[in-house]
């Protein structure tokens, strides 16, 4: 993808005259606005890749916890601001903390009273997270106002990175990247490495046997449910860095998000990696040619037929229904 | 006529039923409601069409589609391309002749001459006549839902990953309909539709007439929706639901019943679609996205996913819920509506229909026990039983 697409930015720049430098600069550039799309996809799909991806929830709601983190932060920067100014440089690492910690209650809570119900009609859950999502929105609305509001950001996340003279690097965008990177090491990590996410993989994998062996397959589902959520949060957390935060926010990338998870693979986050990176590359590629709407017809008309052909997605598990 | 009585009509309490909707729609609120609102409730009417679908698909036969709204708006473009060159041609014969010759694009939809298109494109000319649009509007949505449907169930994909993919197919045609601006007028869609051959759609008598067509749609998508279900297709339909395998091993190709219970209920949205649009005027992509379509998921869990009279209540219910509240109380509605849905789904799975049928035997033993005011003896009760 992205060999193709500096391939075809240097065909064009060249033929619009400009120098290898400048051409560089472009690719480098262009490639990066692809990199922080694929940011936003991952860190949204990650969380979703758990709940959607392992337990089989479809979480309608899910952008509304991204929102949650997002708001989270702005509440936490503004009470920075107005009682320790001087500690504002270094808030953001509690944000995060605190970003995590309301969406995962949050989310423990949405599991106790409302998905624990519905495990049996996993359709059924579309519907009731829905209008758990409505219910959100207008809960931010009345409580933050309509309008988009932004985090204050500290010092150290403004401005970019001059590499050379045609090669400018935004800081808040690097940091998104490695947010990314690192959460998705955490996760993964998690659930290789741990106990905990043994137990995930062992619920997931055989609900009875899992429980026959004694592990308490209830409070996996509600630990998990709580994890993916937190992981929305701290994505909210990391998407104030790059863009302001309205109460509808989330909601906008709740169906990329989805498409980004059934194409990668349900239950492999690996797959969710790939397909994030793919999507996101597509479509920057695709938005230097084309129309934005265009692009993302033809990105979305792609994934459909590729899940035509491949219907269990780019890397499929091997746990059979 | 028995056996027609028992498939078509369900019997004595399908009969019951049926008679009150067909008394509400037809007697009832045109009686009782000013034109506007009448006409407010054919336009929810024409929604209530893709509901009675996906009772078929989603409640019988287990296919959720989130993507409802690409047939429905397919429908109600094919109408409204009809009813747009129709206008275009009245502005042109209004022009006069003298001014033929000064406007370059004579005869072609105004967005289309704001697009700088100044050639009607191909796909537009089978919409000057009328019987060829009424095909395509039926054709068209048919055909795409055939090979989606083929294409996602011959390979076994169903439940999830089917709503997502039929979302996303939605989304796409969506945007692919805002962007191809001087092809189907952009975000704005097609407006300013009047007159369907020579008459005028907007006048309050018209929309009286339209109003008891679109009933009388409604009624007969529930017969068709009741016999089909009582045959042997529709039995099919609900073993695939519960069974897929046992069917498939039964002999059976699962696909093409799927694929069929699909087309179907896609041709339904996409009549719908064209009642929507000769009550209302206009087609606007912002119909036909993701969250219009969600809604008429909804439509068809509040009444009953298991109930086609419970779809059309379901779809005023919700639809009439949305106006009056968006209207007087904005705030409010969002967290009834989402109460609304947690409530469905958790409490009343089978919707309004389940909450009648539960009603229904208190109710009746209610009505009893007040009716004989003490615990009757046994004799007593037989004698009540025997009494003419």
């Amino acid at each position: 993808m992205l060999t193709a697409k500096i391939a075809a930015i240097v065909l064009l720049a060249g033929a619009a005259g400009l120098s290898w430098e400048e051409i560089r600069g472009v690719a480098i550039m262009q490639g990066f606005a692809g990199l922080s799309l694929f940011s936003i996809f991952l860190l949204m799909a990650l969380g979703l890749a758990i709940i959607f991806g392992q337990m089989k929830v479809i979480n309608m709601a899910h952008g509304e916890f991204l929102t949650m983190g997002a708001y989270t932060t702005v509440l936490i920067s503004w009470l920075c601001e107005s009682y320790a100014p001087g500690m504002i440089t270094w808030y953001f690492p509690v944000a995060m903390i605190a970003a995590f910690l309301v969406a995962g209650a949050v989310g423990f809570l949405t599991e106790w009273l409302l998905i624990r119900h519905l495990y049996k009609r996993p359709l059924d859950t579309l519907l009731a997270t829905w209008g758990l999502s409505m219910i959100f929105q207008e809960t931010f609305r009345q409580i933050a106002g309509a309008r988009e509001t932004s985090a204050t950001m500290p010092d150290w996340l403004m401005g970019s990175w001059q590499v050379s003279d045609s090669i400018d690097i935004p800081i808040n965008g690097m940091f998104l990247l490695g947010a990314s990177i690192v959460l998705t090491t955490i996760v993964v990590m998690n659930l290789q490495l741990t106990r905990q996410g043994l137990r995930v993989r062992a619920t997931v994998a055989n609900r009875d046997m899992a429980g026959a062996v004694g592990i308490n397959t209830r409070m996996t589902d509600r630990m998990t449910f709580a994890l993916g959520c937190g992981i929305a949060g701290v994505a909210g957390c990391a998407f104030t860095t790059v863009g302001s935060i309205s109460p509808s926010a989330g909601g906008l990338y709740i169906v990329d998000t989805f498409i980004v998870v059934v194409f990668g693979g349900a239950g492999s986050i690996i797959g969710t990696i790939l397909a994030a990176f793919g999507i996101a590359q597509a479509q920057s590629v695709l938005e230097f040619f084309l129309s934005g709407v265009l692009a993302k017809v033809f990105v979305l008309g792609a994934v459909v037929v590729i899940l035509m052909i491949r219907p269990q997605g780019l890397i499929a598990s091997k746990i059979r229904k | 006529m028995n056996t027609l009585y028992r498939s078509i009509l369900g019997g004595r309490s399908g009969t019951i039923g049926f008679v009150v909707l067909a008394l509400l729609l037809l007697v009832l609120l045109p009686l009782t409601l000013d034109a506007f609102r009448l006409n407010n409730i054919s336009k929810y009417l024409s929604l209530s069409f893709v509901a009675i679908g996906l009772v078929m698909c989603w409640g019988y036969g287990g296919i959720l589609s989130l993507g409802q709204g690409l047939f429905w708006g397919l429908g109600g473009y094919c109408m409204a391309a009809f009813l747009k060159l129709e206008a275009a041609a009245n502005i042109a014969k209004e022009a006069g002749s003298d001014q033929i010759n000064a406007l370059t694009t004579v005869g072609l939809p105004d967005f289309m001459d704001w697009n700088q298109v100044t050639e009607l494109p191909w796909f537009w000319y089978p919409f000057k006549s009328l019987p060829f649009t009424f095909a395509l509007m039926i054709v068209v949505p048919t055909v795409i839902a055939y090979i989606v449907g083929t294409a996602m169930f011959k390979r076994r994909v169903g439940g999830v990953y089917f709503a997502i993919i039929t979302q996303a197919l939605c989304w796409a045609m969506e945007l692919l309909f805002v962007t191809r601006q001087g092809w189907t007028g952009g975000i704005n869609g097609i407006t300013d539709l009047r007159t369907m051959l020579g008459w005028d759609i907007r006048s309050p008598s018209a929309q009286q007439i339209l109003y008891f067509v679109t009933c009388g749609g409604v009624l007969g998508c529930i017969l068709f929706g009741r016999w089909l279900l009582s045959t042997k297709f529709g039995k099919l339909l609900m073993a695939v639901r519960d069974m897929e395998d046992r069917v498939r091993f039964s002999g059976y190709d699962v696909a093409n019943i799927k694929t069929t219970v699909f087309c179907i209920a896609a041709a339904m949205s996409a009549i719908g679609g064209a009642f929507f649009v000769l009550n209302v005027g206009f087609m606007s992509p912002k119909l036909i996205t993701i969250e219009p379509s969600i809604y008429m998921v909804i439509f068809c869990a509040v009444g009953g996913r298991m109930s086609l009279l419970g779809a059309v209540y379901g779809t005023l219910a919700v639809s009439y819920g949305r106006t009056f509240f968006s209207e007087e109380f904005p705030a409010l509605w969002y967290f009834l509506m989402g109460s609304v849905f947690i409530l469905v789904t958790m409490v009343f799975p089978q919707g309004l229909a389940g909450i009648t049928a539960w009603a229904a035997p208190t109710w009746r033993w209610l009505t009893r026990n007040f009716r004989t005011p003490p615990p009757s003896p046994p004799e007593a009760v037989a004698q009540e039983a025997t009494k003419p």
